[in-house]
C-alpha cells in the first residue's frame, strides 16, 4: 500500500475533477484505477467496496469514502484548505455551493443530444453571468483581497477557478465583464500546485468527449436520455 | 432583532425542512418568514439578501447564509452534532450526502409529468429500500449503538429519522424488511427536542399536497 489517496473513476472528470483539483492544490499525491468495464464495476460492487454503489470513491488514510461532498470536505479540512474558523467555512461552503451548482449545467453536458447542447450551452452561459459570476465579482471587489475567504487560499479558490476554466470551455469571452474574476484567475493559476496541474500530462482530464460518455454508459448501463434541467 | 435564526422560504418542505429539523433537534428556537408571490421572492433578490438570488436563506449570526448544505453544516458544527472529529465528520458526511440524494427524488416526485409519476415512485422504493436503507441498516447492526456515528447523537440521527418518516407517507410499509431502523426510528424519535417537533403546533411542515404546487410554482417561475 503506498499511502497515497487512491480514485476510482472513470478516466475522464465527471464528479471527480473536483477531488482531484483539490488533492493537486493541496500537493498531494494521488493515484487512479480507471473505470473501463462493466465487471470491474460489478468487482468493486461485489467487493463491498462502494457504499451506495456508487463512484466517486476514494481510499483514503484507511477509509473509502464515498460521496462527493463528503470526500472533497474532508480533503480541505485535512489540509488546511477550509478557513481558520467555522464562519470562514460557512462563507466557503456558501461558495462551493454555487460553483457546484454552476458546474452542475456542465456535467451532464456531454450526455445531451446535440439539440440540446445548444441550448444548454446558452443556459451555462446564462447563469455564469447574470448568478454566479457577478457574486463572486462582487465578493472580490468588497474586500480587495487575493483570495475569496480570510484573506488565505482556500478550496473555494480552487473550485472558483475550476469552475471558470469549465464556462470558458463552453465560450471563451465568458469573463469580459469580470475583471476582478479575470485578475483572481491569473493569481491563482500561477499558484505553483495550480501551476503543475494546468500543465500538460498532469492528471487533470480534459473535456470529455463521446469516447468518455460511452464508457460511461457501457459500465453503468446508463443507455436512457439524459435531459437538461 | 430577537437573535433568534429567520428562515425565508415558503410555507412548506422543500429545502428548508432539513435546516427546520436540525434547528429543532438542537433545541434552537426559529422564526420564519414566508413568500406567498413572486413579488415576496423579488423583493428579497433585489434587497441584495440572496448571494445567488436563491432561497433557502436563513439570517443567523449576523450572516445571511444560502445554499442548503451550507446551512446545515454551519447549524451542525455550532450545536455539536458533527461529530467529534474529522473522522466521524467523515462518516456523518457520507450518511448524509446519500439521504440528501434519496431526499432529492422524494421532492422532485410532485413535479413529474403525469405520464412519469409512477415510474418515478418505482424508482424511489427501489433506491430506498435497496440502495441506500440496507447501508443504515447494517450500519447500525454493525456496532450495535444507538446512534450512527461515534456513540453519539448527531444530525446523521436527525436527517435519517427525517428521511425514514417521508418514505413512510409515500408507503407506510416501506420499513417492514429493516428492524433495526423502526427501532432507531422509535428511538430518535424520543429524544425531548424531537419529539417536541414531531407534536402538532411545531414548526415542521406537512408534506406538499397536490392542489398547492402551482402556488408555490408561481413563486419561483
Amino acid at each position: 500500500m503506498s499511502g497515497k489517496p487512491k480514485l476510482y473513476y472513470f478516466d475522464g472528470r465527471g464528479k471527480m475533477e473536483s477531488i482531484r483539483w483539490l488533492l493537486a492544490a493541496a500537493g498531494v499525491e494521488f493515484e487512479e484505477e480507471f473505470l473501463e468495464t462493466q465487471e470491474q464495476y460489478e468487482k468493486l460492487l461485489q467487493g463491498g467496496f462502494l457504499l451506495f454503489q456508487q463512484v466517486p470513491m476514494v481510499e483514503i488514510d484507511g477509509m473509502k469514502m464515498v460521496q462527493t461532498r463528503a470526500i472533497l470536505s474532508y480533503i480541505a479540512a485535512k489540509y488546511n484548505l477550509y478557513g481558520k474558523d467555522l464562519k470562514e467555512r460557512a462563507l466557503i461552503d456558501m461558495y462551493v455551493g454555487g460553483t457546484d451548482d454552476l458546474m452542475g449545467f456542465i456535467m451532464m453536458f456531454p450526455f445531451l443530444s446535440a439539440e440540446d447542447k445548444e441550448k444548454q450551452r446558452a443556459v451555462i452561459v446564462q447563469k455564469a453571468t447574470s448568478r454566479y459570476f457577478p457574486a463572486y465579482e462582487k465578493v472580490l471587489k468588497d474586500h480587495g483581497q487575493d483570495f475569496l475567504v480570510g484573506n488565505r487560499f482556500s478550496w473555494a479558490d480552487v473550485h472558483l477557478l475550476e469552475a471558470i476554466l469549465m464556462v470558458e470551455e463552453k465560450k471563451s469571452d465568458v469573463l469580459s465583464g469580470f475583471p476582478q474574476l479575470q485578475a483572481f484567475k491569473t493569481r491563482i493559476s500561477s499558484i505553483p500546485t495550480i501551476k503543475k496541474f494546468l500543465e500538460p500530462g498532469s492528471q487533470r482530464k480534459p473535456v470529455p468527449d463521446d469516447k468518455y460518455v460511452e464508457t460511461v454508459r457501457r459500465v453503468l448501463r446508463m443507455y436512457y436520455d439524459i435531459k437538461a434541467n | 432583532m430577537s437573535g433568534k435564526p429567520k428562515l425565508h422560504y415558503f410555507n412548506g418542505r422543500g429545502r428548508m425542512e432539513t435546516i427546520r429539523w436540525l434547528l429543532a433537534a438542537a433545541g434552537v428556537e426559529f422564526e420564519e418568514c414566508f413568500m406567498e408571490t413572486k413579488d415576496d421572492f423579488t423583493k428579497l433578490q433585489k434587497n441584495g439578501f440572496l448571494l445567488f438570488q436563491q432561497v433557502p436563506m436563513v439570517e443567523i449570526d449576523g450572516m445571511k447564509m444560502v445554499q442548503t448544505r451550507a446551512i446545515c453544516n454551519y447549524i451542525a458544527a455550532k450545536y455539536n452534532l458533527y461529530g467529534k472529529d474529522l473522522k466521524e465528520r467523515a462518516l456523518i458526511d457520507m450518511y448524509v450526502e446519500a439521504i440528501m440524494d434519496l431526499n432529492e427524488l422524494f421532492m422532485t416526485h410532485p413535479i413529474q409529468p403525469a405520464d412519469k409519476k409512477e415510474q418515478h415512485f418505482a424508482t424511489i422504493v427501489d433506491k430506498a429500500t435497496n440502495r441506500y436503507f440496507p447501508v443504515y441498516e447494517k450500519v447500525l447492526k454493525d456496532h450495535g449503538q444507538d446512534f450512527l456515528v461515534g456513540n453519539q447523537f448527531s444530525r446523521a440521527d436527525v436527517q435519517l429519522l427525517e428521511i425514514l418518516l417521508i418514505a413512510e407517507e409515500c408507503k407506510p410499509d416501506i420499513l417492514a424488511k429493516f428492524p433495526l431502523l423502526q427501532s432507531f426510528k422509535a428511538r430518535i424519535s424520543n429524544i425531548p427536542t424531537i419529539k417536541k417537533f414531531l407534536q402538532p403546533g411545531s414548526q415542521r411542515k406537512p408534506p406538499l399536497q397536490e392542489k398547492d404546487l402551482p402556488k408555490v410554482m408561481k413563486i419561483f417561475y
